[in-house]
């Protein structure tokens, strides 16, 4: 008979290998799964996790992308893990995301043609701050009317979509291509352009956001009586309470931060690498960073590396797409396997396993 | 003499570091309304969880009907006639009384059928019920219907109640007594477990009194007074110690006619609520657990506000404070749960002195914390009191209970309070780390804080406190010196008997 049993301090090693491990488990189900597809697991397996940093063909495209694509990544985890550890549970920041996006571009739009240095700042306070909006709306029904922000979250990222494809075709239209549908393209419009920094580096201002946000973070949550609070939440809210942790102000602050965050990577996004309000403009980052900030143990440098990881596998997934012809949706469960591992592995860190005979408790 | 149903013989079971019921014997004859009476901790949830088969004794036996009795759970107890009505209930909102009936049975008939059989037995005992209606709707009265009803249906020799009477209204607690004694006339024997004890010499046969986990009596409570009773509860051993008698100081802490929804669904809510903690002063507050001393710490503490001007701290309002700007003011408190409320058990003891301290000792500057003051401080309770552990850097939930509870008061009393409250400050702790933290506290009380001790443990309110109250059922009783106070007058403080002094007097 199998026997749980609750460890006395919860293991470091494991803490620190899980991670480790649950990158080894995915690559060997993965694999599986795409023999199962029937595609070669070890190019495919390859492909994702090497060719776009060492492979001479793709590294010149890949390595700045691995930056574009993970910043978001970062920048939105970081952001949602503060809330995960007061068990405070976003699970919406795919529609701050959209909506910070759509808040700067706004800004954006309604200045065009204008020059002004002043022009990004606003979009970048305009950004963050949808985000931030967007964020809420399930903080406040949680404080006032008790409902469940993971639903309430979730499912206004179907709210934001749909607002994002009113928008992209219709106010934010771009009035002189009538035809297509999508904004104007804010690459072209100088002074909304999030652009290179260093060029075919790929570190544009959302690059430099996601480390402010990493640091920031870190400092909050190690040496800020905020993030002890954070912690204290998440733990023992009775003992939060005591401390004298007023529940509402925190789900407003974590839900905020989250939001303000998520809003910011849809701003940077919009107004660089994706250039424009189109109907496919939301990739799945908000999501994806609900995996980074797990696979990073919550912890602001751990994902900061996840989220490297994880952007990879977005472009080494986009690679697999179109060298091996590997459906995106199998890129997705990919992605998901990772997540699955890891929760999975983390049990052990709390608990031993033991074999025990037959006796009953 | 009825013949016995229920024999226990050398009922023993050992907890870690407790023995919760040693050697109990006594019996139930068939009919009888017994009385199981105690304390908290008395053993006498142990006990009847061992009848009900959801407890296995170390030693000693127990033969229903005289044939060996030994369930290993409580379906087999239920199939030999033994039912249970808990003291919580464990029924769903959201089903409809048979529904809920039914989840209940090992073989439930057809819905239709029990609806009807639900209907017969609920009048038949004067309870009436509608099958139909969602438990959701009923109140806390009813559902104690539907438990019974789900008992009586399956035609039970032997009706275990646990504290039946705590959410009834008076008028359904006459309901619930009518119905117990057309049992008994028919057969049934109960086994009533409470500490009222008016509703016990009102409604029992015979009572078994338990102290300490041992059987201090079997005797008939009608030719008992409440006194008696209550003497034999608590114990004749304590003998109140003499304090020295002490000049009061200036009012520190005064609570005005204040009553409070508790924040819980079991909570007991608090009852126009006045005292007053002067300087130097120790105050007592007893009763069995339950009867609001959780909604008092926490409003006190500041965990449940109240209106502004009902509780006062040095004559300054502070009802609407929370604790942080309660502590600033010069009141801590801790709380009786040490794991999860005074402590968070996954932090290091260095982020739990933090949490607590760190207004009063100035362990943040502008919301940054300065860990290495805070790693000081709680080196520091770690020494003064005696915590035995490796260091600062141990999980909270690694500390045994004793020394988890020295660092929970040491951090509060070396807050240097003004006024502190503690809930149960010695319970689980073993005697000598007990006498230590209950010295401590009477230091700060000499050094002229105000201390307030919540606890059931009557031998330590005798030896620190002096003055006297207990809590009932929400209701604080007037505070009496606790100089010159028997033991009788607190058993009855703490029983509510309180209440009944005219019809008590009459009896004797």
């Amino acid at each position: 008979m199998i026997r749980l049993e609750k460890r006395k301090e919860p293991s470091k090693f494991w803490r620190i290998a899980n991670p480790f491990l649950a990158v080894i488990l995915t690559m060997i189900a993965g694999g599986i799964m795409f023999a199962a597809l029937g595609k070669d697991p070890v190019a495919a397996i390859r492909l994702i996790f090497f060719d776009p940093i060492f492979s001479e063909t793709f590294a010149s495209y890949s390595r700045p992308q691995l930056l574009i694509k993970s910043a978001p990544l970062i920048l939105i985890a970081v952001g949602l893990a503060v809330g995960f550890k007061a068990n405070i549970w976003n699970i919406g920041a795919e529609g701050q995301y959209i909506i910070g996006a759509l808040f700067g571009a706004g800004v954006a739009l309604a200045f065009f043609p204008q020059p002004g240095w002043y022009i990004f700042p606003l979009m970048i306070l305009a950004g963050a701050f949808g985000g931030f909006l967007w964020a809420m709306i399930p903080a406040i029904l949680k404080t006032r009317f008790n409902t469940n922000e993971i639903l309430v979250s979730l499912l206004l990222v179907y709210v934001a979509e749909r607002l994002l494809a009113a928008m992209a075709l219709g106010l934010m239209r771009n009035p002189d291509q009538p035809g297509f549908p999508g904004s104007r393209d804010l690459r072209r419009y100088e002074a909304a352009h999030n652009a290179e920094l260093f060029a075919n580096t790929g570190i544009h201002w959302g690059v430099v956001a996601a480390l402010i946000a990493v640091i920031f973070a870190y400092v909050m949550m190690t040496r800020h009586m905020l993030g002890f609070h954070v912690q204290l939440a998440g733990q023992a809210p009775r003992a939060a309470r005591f401390g004298g942790v007023s529940p509402t102000r925190l789900v407003v602050i974590c839900l905020g931060i989250s939001g303000a965050l998520a809003g910011l990577a849809g701003l940077f996004e919009v107004s660089g690498p994706g250039g424009q309000v189109r109907i496919e403009f939301a990739s799945g980052y908000g999501f994806t960073a609900i995996i980074v900030a797990f696979l990073g143990r919550l912890n602001p440098i751990g994902i900061l590396l996840a989220g490297l990881l994880l952007g990879l596998t977005y472009i080494g997934g986009e690679l697999s797409q179109m060298m091996l012809q590997i459906p995106g949706a199998a890129i997705q469960v990919f992605q998901g396997m990772l997540l699955f591992f890891l929760l999975a592995l983390d049990f052990q860190t709390n608990y031993r396993i033991r074999l025990t005979q037959g006796a009953r408790a | 003499m009825r013949q016995p149903l229920l024999r226990l013989e050398g009922l023993t079971k050992a907890y870690p570091g407790v023995l919760a019921n040693d050697d109990i014997s006594f019996e139930i004859g068939e009919g009888q309304v017994h009385a199981l009476l105690g304390e908290n901790g008395a053993g006498k949830s142990t006990l009847v969880k061992m009848i009900y088969g959801l407890v296995k004794p170390d030693n000693g036996q127990m033969t229903l009907h005289g044939q060996p009795f030994a369930p290993s759970q409580p379906s087999e107890a239920r199939q030999k006639g033994v039912a249970m009505v808990f003291q919580h209930f464990s029924l769903f909102d959201a089903l409809d009384v048979a529904e809920n009936v039914a989840l209940g049975m090992e073989n439930p008939p057809p819905l239709r059928d029990l609806a009807k059989r639900i209907r017969d037995v609920s009048e038949e005992y004067g309870l009436p019920l509608d099958p139909g209606r969602l438990v959701g709707d009923l109140s806390a009265g009813e559902r104690q219907r539907v438990e019974i009803v789900r008992c009586l249906l399956q035609d039970p020799k032997l009706l275990i109640m646990d504290e039946p009477t705590s959410v009834l209204t008076p008028q359904e607690v006459e309901i619930l007594f009518r119905t117990l004694r057309q049992l008994s006339r028919e057969g049934t024997a109960i086994l009533y477990i409470s500490h009222k004890l008016e509703e016990i010499r009102a409604l029992c046969d015979e009572a078994t009194i338990l102290r300490g986990g041992k059987k201090v009596a079997t005797c008939d409570p009608r030719e008992k007074t409440a006194r008696e009773l209550a003497e034999l509860m608590v114990g004749q051993v304590l003998t109140p110690p003499e304090r020295p008698a002490k000049d009061t100081g200036t009012v520190v802490l005064s609570v005005e006619n204040l009553s409070l929804k508790s924040n819980h669904p079991f909570g007991t809510s608090l009852k126009d609520i006045s005292f007053q903690l002067h300087a130097g002063e120790v105050m007592g507050i007893a009763g069995v657990a339950g009867n609001g001393q959780d909604e008092l710490l926490l409003m006190l503490s500041g965990e449940l506000v109240s209106p502004r001007d009902r509780v006062q701290l040095k004559g300054q309002p502070i009802g609407h404070l929370g604790p942080n700007a309660r502590r600033k003011l010069g009141l801590v408190a801790a709380p009786e749960e040490r794991l999860g409320h005074a402590a968070a058990p996954d932090m290091s003891l260095t982020s739990n002195a933090l949490l607590s301290a760190v207004g009063r000792k100035r362990l943040a500057r502008s919301g940054f914390i300065d860990w290495p003051t805070t790693e000081a401080f709680a080196r520091e309770i770690i020494e003064r009191f005696d915590v035995r552990t490796p260091g600062p850097h141990v999980l909270a939930r690694a500390l045994s209970g004793g020394n988890l509870q020295k660092f929970v008061i040491g951090r509060e009393i070396e807050l240097n309070p003004d006024v502190i409250i503690v809930n149960q400050p010695t319970w689980g702790v073993d005697a000598s780390a007990a006498a230590f933290i209950r010295q401590a506290l009477l230091d700060l009380a000499d050094k002229g804080a105000g201390v307030l001790v919540i606890s059931q443990d009557l031998d330590e309110l005798l030896e620190v406190a002096d003055s006297f109250a207990a809590l009932n059922e929400g209701r604080l009783t007037k505070v009496r010196p606790a100089k010159g106070l028997t033991v009788e007058e607190i058993g009855l403080m703490m029983g509510g008997a309180h209440d009944m002094h005219p019809a008590h007097e009459a009896a004797e």
